[in-house]
């Protein structure tokens, strides 16, 4: 794959990323169970909208088309992003989001942390950005995933139902095609596999103290990060994220 | 051109007209004392001032980009570019003492590298307890004293 595309699918895959799930973390806003975790929950979304910026801006730069980090966003439609498909699965209550930004916050770091080191400077300066943003919400998400997990019979049980309704969306994180490699042979980024060890680690060490328990491995259900079969969640996420440049196209604030 | 070399401020002016702009968020403290200042520089085309972000997210960077110019302006600079570098990441390490001393002053307890207070901002209590790990900015969280009962805004280390 040429190397130029494969870089601007990478950088749409990050910025996908944090787009979706800043725009399903904001849809909690001013519903959230009690003020704290509402500023909490609007603050992380902020964090990723801003990231967000950052990781398409590069891919509007690269793709060359005049384009911007909004036009990307708002005039793209489903088959177009390249989300991992765990980030546009619906909020579920309050555990679910919780147990989704802590599956996502897991491998978030340690993709960041690794893309520090990349040949690129301008995916290790995002990303040198972005960790210290990302380590944040993981202190948080796992914090809260053990409080619930480890807590009464019923927080404890949906705890477990987000955990074997999510997890099966963990797998794609760590698949690869000719994107990954490309990148990988030009130093840009890391093969994803690679991540997998400290990524199991990390859960186990969560997961135990919360004391839930890991659903039995299955195939990874992908599709998203490249493109090849969204949910239907994601359409639905965009028809109100995209509404405004889609009833008044070039509005601008 | 409007600033020749024989009348255009000195930088070290610059700075210190700087550093009488409030950050928007936190008022007591300029935008030189929160650290995103990282360079102030005279081009052929003017006057280049380079701020970092706080928070990739922070709505408060394009209020900050207009406070600037609008500062210079009122100082007759009005050739101004304002660029925007985000590597090295910014750091709590970068609030001067002077913001820090202000911050608790105006009732914020300062970034402490223990991850977290270790009194009361308001009546010098040891005896804090968080509350939650985000506040009413990106930039802050949220911790009560056990002492005086009062909430208070604790500016995250990072």
């Amino acid at each position: 794959m040429a190397r130029e595309a494969a870089f601007y699918e990478f950088l749409l895959r990050m910025g996908d990323n944090t787009l979706i799930l800043g725009h399903r973390v904001s849809e909690w806003c001013g519903h959230a169970p009690v003020l704290e975790e509402d500023i909490a929950l609007a603050n992380t979304a902020l964090d990723l909208i801003g990231q967000t910026q950052m990781w398409l801006g590069l891919a509007a730069e690269v793709q060359g088309a005049g384009k911007t980090a909004d036009d990307l966003a708002f005039l793209r439609d489903a088959w177009d992003f390249r989300n991992l498909l765990l980030v546009e699965m619906p909020n579920g209550d309050f555990g679910q989001t919780l147990m989704r930004q802590f599956l996502f916050d897991a491998w978030h770091v340690l993709q960041l942390r690794a893309l520090t080191a990349s040949s690129d400077a301008r995916v290790a300066a995002i990303a040198a950005k972005s960790v210290k943003e990302a380590t944040y919400h993981l202190e948080r998400s796992a914090e809260t995933v053990v409080g619930l997990g480890d807590g009464t019979a019923e927080s404890h049980a949906r705890m477990q139902a987000a955990l074997d309704y999510l997890y099966p969306y963990v797998g794609e994180m760590f698949l690869s095609d000719a994107v990954d490699a490309a990148l990988v042979e030009a130093g840009i980024a890391p093969d994803p596999a690679s991540l997998r060890a400290d990524y199991d680690d990390t859960l186990a060490r969560v997961l135990g103290e919360a004391t839930l328990t890991l659903p039995e491995a299955r195939r990874a259900r992908g599709g998203g990060r490249d493109g090849k079969m969204h949910t239907e969640h994601l359409g639905h996420l965009l028809t109100t994220m995209q509404w405004m440049q889609r009833a008044y196209p070039g509005a601008t604030w | 051109m409007a600033n020749t070399t024989s009348n255009q401020p000195s930088v070290a002016q610059i700075w210190e007209w700087l550093d009488a702009v409030p950050d928007p968020e936190i008022p007591v403290i300029s935008l030189v004392d929160l650290g995103i200042v990282r360079d102030v520089e005279w081009s052929d085309d003017g006057l280049i001032v380079t701020l970092t972000p706080t928070y990739s997210g922070c709505p408060a960077t394009s209020i900050i980009r207009l406070d600037v110019e609008t500062a210079l302006a009122s100082h007759g600079v009005e050739r101004v570019e304002i660029k925007t570098q985000i590597a090295p990441p910014w750091t709590t390490d970068w609030l001067s003492e002077k913001g820090r001393a202000r911050l608790e002053e105006y009732g914020i307890a300062p970034p402490s590298p223990a991850g977290g207070p270790d009194h009361c901002p308001r009546c010098g209590s040891p005896d804090v307890t968080r509350v939650s790990q985000f506040g009413s900015t990106p930039c802050k969280a949220h911790w009560r004293c056990n002492s005086c009962l009062e909430p208070f805004d604790y500016f995250k280390c990072i």
